[in-house]
């Protein structure tokens, strides 16, 4: 018999609907996988046995029952540690909410629940989703499946990395500069960036409101997609989300992409993006158009100020989003310092790591009296700029092709000291969160052993043509059926 | 001794802002229930407790509700109404931001119109704008804080008057505020209740010598939860400033609070740099489109305001004008005079009532009128049984102690205190058969035996059947006794 892990979403909930298997067996699979490698992965933060068995267990007894599955039902899946877990704990990679137990559900995880997914654990991260190589979680690094010398990217790291080694079949991460598609890249996956409004944000820890968006992370576009489907659609409780038209995941895999007008970026292509990055994208807008799509460079001239921007704006909305962190009502809370000031200051200095901190004084800054016209206020100005390139770009193409990330996965450490080398990871993936516009990395070659990424972003809500190519780019090629040398 | 100069005389400037919650089912930004009181922390949920994750979603009657208001108070609107944060550190503001509106309030540029010793005067109105409110910060015996957040999340409405200030004086400082909350409460946006917090002012105050350009240093004085309050506060604060620039001192940029006992405004805080807010846009939120449908709708839905209502009831009842004003107080004071008016067919004697007996137990009992037992039907009812003389107007005030406290209609007290001798003339003849007969008793009761006090009432009751009212042959009792005792 085939092994349990690595098959694919639809092939596990099949195999759970025929019979083939429980779901309790697939869970105890997975399990057994988690316990063979996350001692060299670190990809969990928390392995939830008791209520993934219990969950299991529920969609086994429904299925003797003789009633019908949920279009996940049986899946064993990840959650990124920002994406509240009722009664799980829920720290964001920080200290300051260590054994944080949220009373509810986030809406994702509530609508994976409904369609019968099983969750395995939930998953490391930069803390509070800030940083690209998940080396700033309180709790330690994730390490890459390909090379655990290697970080995974992030903040999703563990999110992917778990992924990546079989440990689950999909996740969820959270995207707010590139931080579901690095991830992806960097570990050889497919993660998408939905639509901003496209999937709930309630129960999303927020790090900057205006650009975070959860997504689906997964071995194959089609998962990605069938991820997508069980978690999108608006939500009462987001005023920021959409009710937009649904998505359909069958739609995808339509998977004829003749007079598909692509588009590539030259500023995506240059300085900066390692040679044998640009040379696998190269090859991949050469694979589409054999499939019948039409590719033309483009330009983007205002897309390189989004590094700037971000981080003006992300750091203004966090400096915001985590003053509830003060050690009154929930989280860690110091004994040092004396009066509400004192304890608040006590509980902030100790339950934040340093680049938490740093945001934190970047926004506050940015935010001040006399600075914010001059960093905020031009930030949003740029930030239409950029969405303004990328709705003329679409006037003439219906995708656009970039890297995801300009390198393979860099070494644990490499970028510590070095926090614009760091920075400049997301340089390929900001621009989208810029715009809100959809966007996903998928496998498009090795190098050094080590997975590299290709980035195709689509018009808002249109996800549908994003995956679709990215759906026929993977039917014509093979990198997503490599295996990473720990899944051996 | 240096000559005797003329004293430098001051001009006052007062501006008001005023914070009334909102009159919606639910709070602000989540479902929980928008109420007074109750257990602490029982009506709150992961979106008013700022919980990690949650997210608020705008109630649209809370912006409906401040746009009537602004309407009301002549306000033009703002075609979208944009919510922004306003950061701060504080225990009782769970998320460490204020949802509010900072460069966009809902209503902005009205006024209304307040009665002066110098005639009718114009307070103009800067802003109108909706923001949520905090939780409340209590301090234990033990000395510990602790944080009740069943109010963090309701909507509240803020008031700010224009700059430079239209008042200049407590009592202007008080009819704006009297005006304003009868306008409120008779669009029912706020119930108006000072004393438990839902309507709260701030009065800044500066004064400055006669004929300087300049402003003076203003202060804030918080902590006025009555009308009352405001008047006095605002006069001790313009006295103090007063007082101490004729001392040669500075005022000092403070936010002080009332002490009622005291009588008089404390420091409570220095304001030495305007506090950084760092206001931007709430990304939480979309802006609200306010299309001129919506608000001419909502206009189309206002009630005759006080103003209006003033000038109808002088009309069509012939009260005076000082009286109108009373009347229209609130919108439950107008429909309290109106059906009562109605019922009886005595506008006058209905409003003269209203000012005087029923404004002292309102009063005595710290009660709104909506929450008086005896209702409009009763005092029609009371001012029948005077019209026709079926009571005294002295036995009425009696009668209608008795309804207000009990809310027993009044024929029916009237009655049965018609069956009672209550008059001292009769009852004292009594008294008098009383203790020619009981001299002995009597001596003794003087001498200070109490327990003789219970044989002397019997007595009373034997004679007259029972009929005598028993508190006013207590007082008699007592008045003789006080007098024998000489
Ligand atoms: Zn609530």
């Amino acid at each position: 018999m085939e092994p349990l892990t690595y098959r694919s979403l639809r092939a596990l909930r099949d195999a759970v609907c025929s019979g083939e298997v429980s779901a309790r067996e697939i869970t105890r699979a997975h399990l057994d996988r988690i316990a063979e490698v996350e001692p060299a992965i670190s990809a969990l933060l928390a392995v939830t046995t008791d209520g993934a068995l219990a969950q299991a267990d529920a969609v086994d007894a429904a299925r003797s029952r003789g009633e019908e599955l949920g279009p996940l039902a049986g899946v064993p899946i990840a959650l990124k540690d920002v994406i509240s877990t009722r009664g799980v704990a829920t720290t964001c990679g920080s200290r300051i909410l260590a054994g944080w137990k949220p009373p509810y559900d986030a809406t994702v995880t509530a609508r994976l629940r409904e369609a019968g997914a099983v969750m395995l654990g939930k998953a490391n991260c930069d803390e509070f989703a800030m940083g690209s190589s998940t080396e700033n979680s309180a709790y330690g690094p994730t390490r890459n499946p390909w090379n655990l010398d290697r970080v995974p990217g992030g903040s999703s790291g563990g999110s992917a990395a778990a992924v990546a080694a079989g440990e689950v079949a999909g996740s969820l991460g959270s995207d707010t500069g590139g931080s579901i598609r690095q991830p992806a890249a960097l570990c050889g996956i497919v993660g998408l960036k939905p639509t901003y409004g496209r999937v709930s944000r309630f129960g999303l820890v927020a790090y900057a409101s205006s650009l975070d968006q959860i997504g689906p992370m997964a071995r194959s576009v089609e998962d990605a997609a069938l991820l997508l489907e069980a978690i999108c659609g608006v939500d009462l409780l987001d005023a920021t989300s959409v009710d937009a038209p649904p998505f359909s995941a069958e739609a995808v895999k339509r998977g004829d992409i003749r007079g598909l007008r692509v588009g590539v970026p030259r500023e995506f292509m240059g300085d900066g993006i390692d040679g044998a990055v640009a040379a696998a994208v190269r090859a991949a807008v050469e694979a589409l158009c054999s499939m019948g799509a039409t590719a033309e460079e483009c330009s983007l001239p205002t897309a390189r100020h989004s590094l700037a921007t971000y981080y003006i704006l992300a750091p203004a909305e966090a400096s915001s989003n985590l003053a509830r962190y003060d050690g009154v009502r929930f989280g860690l809370r110091s004994e040092g310092g004396s009066g509400h000031a004192g304890m608040t200051e006590a509980s902030r200095e100790a339950g934040f790591g340093a680049e938490t901190k740093q945001r934190i004084l970047v926004g506050t800054y940015a935010l001040s009296a006399g600075y914010y016209d001059a960093y905020y206020l031009r930030a949003q100005k740029v930030r239409t700029l950029i969405r303004r390139d990328f709705d003329a770009a679409f006037e003439r193409f219906d995708v656009l092709v970039t890297p995801t990330s300009p390198t393979v996965a860099f070494g644990i450490g490499e970028k510590s000291d070095d926090p614009l080398a760091m920075k400049l990871a997301d340089v390929c993936t900001l621009p989208a969160n810029m715009a809100g516009i959809p966007g996903v990395s998928i496998p498009c070659g090795m190098d050094q052993g080590l997975p590299i990424g290709l980035q195709i972003m689509g018009r808002s809500f249109d996800e549908e043509n994003v995956l679709r190519a990215a759906y026929a780019y993977e039917q014509a090629t093979r990198w997503h059926t490599h295996r990473p040398e720990v899944a051996r | 001794m240096p000559a005797i100069q003329t004293e430098t005389q001051y001009v006052s400037s007062i501006g008001m802002e005023v914070h009334a919650e909102l009159l919606t089912e639910s709070k602000m930004f989540c479902g929980c229930r928008n109420a007074f009181g109750g257990e602490p922390n029982t009506r709150c949920c992961p979106v008013c407790l700022g919980l990690p994750g949650s997210l608020p979603v705008a109630n649209r009657l809370a912006v409906e509700l401040v746009i009537r208001a602004a309407l009301a108070l002549h306000c033009s609107i703002s075609p979208i109404a944009e919510f922004d944060r306003k950061n701060y550190f504080y225990p009782d503001l769970p998320k460490g931001y204020q949802i509010s509106q900072y460069d966009q309030p809902i209503g902005s540029g009205g006024w209304l119109d307040i009665e002066t010793e110098a005639g009718p005067r114009r307070v103009h109105i800067r802003r109108v704008h909706l923001e949520e409110d905090t939780g409340k910060l209590m301090h234990l015996p033990t000395g510990d804080s602790a944080v009740d957040y069943n109010r963090s999340g309701v909507p509240l409405m803020e008031i700010v008057t224009e700059f430079p200030p239209d008042m200049g004086s407590a009592d202007e400082a008080r009819a704006y505020l009297v005006k304003l909350r009868a306008i409120l409460t008779c669009i029912g946006v706020s119930d108006g209740k000072m004393e438990q917090g839902s309507l709260r002012c701030e009065p800044n105050i500066s004064v400055r010598p006669t004929g300087a350009s300049a402003f003076g240093t203003k202060t804030e004085i918080k902590n006025l939860n009555s009308f009352r309050a405001v008047h006095r506060g605002v006069q001790h604060e313009l006295t103090r400033q007063v007082a101490l620039l004729r001392r040669g001192e500075r005022v000092a940029q403070e936010t002080r609070g009332w002490n009622e006992a005291r009588g008089e405004t404390v420091l409570q805080r220095v304001k030495e740099v305007e506090q950084e807010y760092r206001y931007f846009p709430e990304p939480d939120l979309l802006p609200l489109h306010i299309d001129d449908a919506w608000v001419a709708s909502i206009r189309a839905g206002l009630p005759e305001l006080p103003d209006a209502a003033r000038l109808r009831l002088v009309d069509q009842y012939g009260v005076s004008a000082a009286e109108a004003d009373l009347l229209t107080q609130t919108a439950a004071w107008t429909a309290y005079f109106e059906r009562a008016a109605g019922l009886c067919g005595n506008a006058r004697a209905t409003a003269n009532w209203m000012m005087g007996e029923l404004a002292r137990l309102l009063n005595a009992a710290n009660l709104e009128i909506d929450q008086c037992k005896a209702g409009p039907e009763a005092l029609a009812e009371l001012l029948a049984m005077v019209e026709s003389g079926k009571i005294s107007g002295k036995m009425a005030k009696g009668v209608w102690e008795a309804a207000f406290e009990t809310g027993e209609a009044p024929a029916a007290i009237a009655a049965r205190q018609g069956e009672q001798i209550s008059d001292a003339g009769a009852l004292g003849a009594v008294l008098n058969s009383v203790i020619a007969a009981q001299p002995d008793v009597w001596q003794a009761l003087c001498a200070g035996d109490e327990k003789k006090l219970t044989f002397m009432v019997g007595q009373i009751m034997k004679q007259t059947r029972g009929k005598a009212n028993p508190g006013e042959v207590n007082r008699l009792l007592r008045e003789r006794m006080a007098g024998g005792a000489q």
